[in-house]
């Protein structure tokens, strides 16, 4: 009898510590939310959404006014691209960065067949940092949007243009397609990060601040690159803007176009699923070299006769190029 | 958590746990305390697993509520025709199934002007008929069903059987390459004997062809469909004038199709080969149907025998294959293969039918000034 009753204080302690356990658990939570917060209530989860500008807006401006906007937008794309990935880094060369105002490749290592700058390593957010720090002292003068890209990723900047157009560069913006991490929100890399002059310019401070901002990342484990960018960020004041066309489609894409047909139409096999992706959209990566070429032709050439646009802004095809 | 666990004493300085958290910490140094005036050890050490089991649970199932919804694609309406299944056929899955309809993005193309693109569809109109079979259906033909064949100003679908839903046309042969040209020389009579006058030209594709049926009205907006004329991509070896390749798809005037049926009925065509675009060649050669230059002002090719990819990238057509001794112009690799107003383009896959519908239609670089003008003299 004396055995039973043991067992029973046993099973009742238990079952005391686990309600005990959970109820521990909720209060903490909810409190964690609220705390960190400095109690300011629930908006940890929220997203910044960034719109292209509205046409019918812009077509209001003079022409004249619209012509200077467009030539104000200047864009500053630093690739990053690997020794191991010359076709690549070629397909890039020869593709859509000739678009850019300018294009800068970076790779961890010297390299003799193209002209890159190394930054002498192979840590990615080391790479991140050097890179944005070269920019930055190099080209702060001329270039006010800053756009950051794997060698994958095939870009139409002025689609790119576009969206910035009514964005001042002088505010920091910390743009491309956003994800929530905890209450971390930042850019995926694999889809094109863009900063504006100001906010590059508050990441060229803190970047020196190897308490807040360390090259060897802010916590104890590895985070990748566009998470430690993030933080960095954060701390000056900087948020992440998730893009977005006037429909809320996605303009900064991290998969190919074709992954994205076959994804939308797999999931409702039975249905008419709306067409995926934006007429203005800006980046799509997983792009095989031979792939960019295909792209190049699509966006810049291929189009039906006797459809034409009423554009607000003009961008005329870069000098020297055959491919466009 | 903060360090030191006080009991309790409200005359404590310095820092004040909230008050949930002091409760709670009371609540378990209480029981420790009873737990220990009753020295049983086992309980305690139960009390605390299950602490740490309930914290666990608790934190897992917060999460789990957490988790962002799944983004889901934007749904039309369902497809009228049910649950198309590959019934006679092993791994469904394999196939892409559903559809997605890009027109649907009106707001997209508010500011597209197309007075011209809807003046030529009056002005130039063009039946489509698409070889296809009972087999392909539900895995290719209603792609092309959902994307350009929708621009033609009829379309049909050609198959050795009718089909009333889909809807196709019932040929009345067996299905086979051995078949192509009876397909061929049948689909023509059909569409002769139905719709001649529905239509200006007559467009042969395949159920993995894509058309740009725009750019196809630009280029026999120049022509009349009385003269007696067929365009495609131009073959030079066994006509002298040359033929056109099947699979990039070839287009007959009005003229060109009375001919070929009349040729049949006299005896001056007959089926000699199944090898249907050759058999084609020579029967327009025989009836003095001239064999069209369909490339663009600046001498681009517009109708091609393989997909996109093949043509632009370099030395992906090695310099000993069959194609480069074939085409009956200059063929060129790399950006000067191809024609900003391309026409079609072969090989093309179910996922690539959509893929090219979004680069062509959709898909563009804002206030982006093209460099081939199609309307300036040629160069």
């Amino acid at each position: 009898m004396r055995g039973k009753a043991k067992m029973m204080t046993e099973g009742t302690s238990f079952v005391k510590g686990v309600m005990l356990g959970g109820m521990f658990c909720l209060v903490f939570t909810l409190f964690a939310n609220t705390e960190i917060r400095g109690g300011s209530g629930l908006r940890s989860h929220e997203h910044h959404h960034l719109k292209a500008p509205n046409k019918e807006e812009l077509l209001k401006l003079p022409e004249a006014k619209r012509l200077e906007l467009s030539l104000t937008i200047r864009v500053l794309c630093l690739i990053m691209v690997t020794p191991k990935e010359i076709g690549y880094w070629a397909s890039a060369v020869e593709t859509w960065s000739k678009h850019c105002d300018k294009a800068v490749f970076y790779s961890p290592e010297t390299i003799k067949i193209f002209e890159s700058v190394s930054l002498a390593t192979a840590d990615k957010w080391i790479q991140t940092r050097k890179a944005f720090q070269h920019a930055y002292e190099n080209y702060k003068d001329n270039y006010n949007w800053f756009f950051l890209v794997e060698s994958t990723t095939f870009a139409i900047i002025e689609n790119l243009k576009f969206f910035l157009l009514n964005k001042d560069p002088e505010q920091p913006f910390y743009v491309g397609h956003t994800v929530k991490s905890g209450d971390l929100e930042y850019v995926e890399s694999s889809s094109g990060v863009v900063l504006s002059i100001e906010a590059l310019e508050r990441l060229y401070r803190i970047l020196d601040d190897s308490a807040k901002c360390p090259e060897k990342g802010s916590l104890l484990w590895k985070m990748s690159q566009d998470k430690e960018l993030a933080v960095c960020l954060k701390y000056t004041g900087v948020l992440a803007d998730n893009a977005e066309d006037d429909e809320g489609k996605e303009l900064f894409n991290s998969k190919n176009i074709n992954t994205l047909v076959v994804e939308a139409m797999s999931k409702n096999p039975n249905e008419v699923v709306e067409g995926c992706c934006s007429d203005v959209a800006i980046t799509f990566d997983g792009n095989s070299p031979n792939h960019m070429h295909v792209l190049m032709y699509g966006v810049y050439r291929l189009r039906p006769y006797g459809h034409t646009f009423n554009d607000a802004l003009l961008f005329m095809p870069p000098v020297g190029s055959d491919n466009d | 958590l903060e360090q030191g666990q006080h009991h309790g004493s409200t005359e404590e300085p310095g820092f004040h746990l909230p008050l949930h958290w002091q409760l709670h910490l009371r609540l378990s140094a209480h029981y420790c305390l009873e737990m220990a005036v009753r020295r049983s050890v086992i309980s305690l050490l139960m009390f605390c697993c299950g602490l740490g089991l309930g914290f666990v649970i608790c934190h897992l199932a917060i999460n789990a509520i957490n988790k962002e919804a799944p983004l889901h694609s934007h749904l039309l309406f369902n497809d009228p025709h049910g649950h198309l299944e590959d019934s006679h056929h092993h791994q469904p899955h394999q196939h892409l199934q559903g559809e997605m309809n890009f027109n649907a993005d009106i707001s997209q193309h508010k500011d597209e002007n197309r007075s011209v693109a809807d003046e030529l569809y009056k002005k130039v109109r063009i039946l489509c008929w698409v070889m296809t079979g009972p087999q392909n259906l539900a895995t290719k033909a209603k792609h092309v069903k959902a994307t350009w064949s929708k621009k033609c100003n009829v379309v049909l679908f050609m198959s050795s059987e009718e089909d009333k839903d889909f809807p196709t046309v019932g040929l009345g042969v067996k299905e086979g390459r051995d078949q192509l040209y009876w397909k061929t020389i049948k689909a023509f009579h059909y569409v002769y004997e139905h719709h001649l006058n529905d239509a200006d030209w007559f467009m042969k594709a395949d159920d993995d062809t894509f058309v740009v049926v725009d750019n196809l009205r630009w280029l026999l907006s120049k022509y009349s469909p009385d003269q007696p004329i067929f365009f495609g991509r131009k073959f030079k070896p066994y006509i002298k004038q040359g033929y056109m390749s099947g699979g990039a798809g070839y287009v007959l005037s009005k003229e060109a199709l009375k001919r070929f049926v009349d040729a049949f009925k006299t005896g001056k065509c007959t089926h000699f080969t199944s090898t249907e675009d050759l058999a084609m060649g020579k029967c327009m050669e025989t009836v003095d149907v001239e064999a069209g230059d369909s490339r663009d002002t600046n001498k681009k090719e517009t109708f091609h025998p393989f997909p996109p990819e093949h043509h632009l990238s370099k030395s992906y057509l090695p310099k000993t294959f069959w194609y480069w001794n074939y085409c009956f112009y200059p063929a060129e690799e790399g950006p000067g293969c191809c024609s900003d107003l391309a026409v079609s383009f072969h090989y093309i896959d179910s996922k690539t039918m959509y893929y090219l519908e979004y680069m062509t239609y959709h898909l563009r670089p804002y206030g982006y000034k093209f460099r081939y003008n199609p309307d300036s003299p040629p160069k």
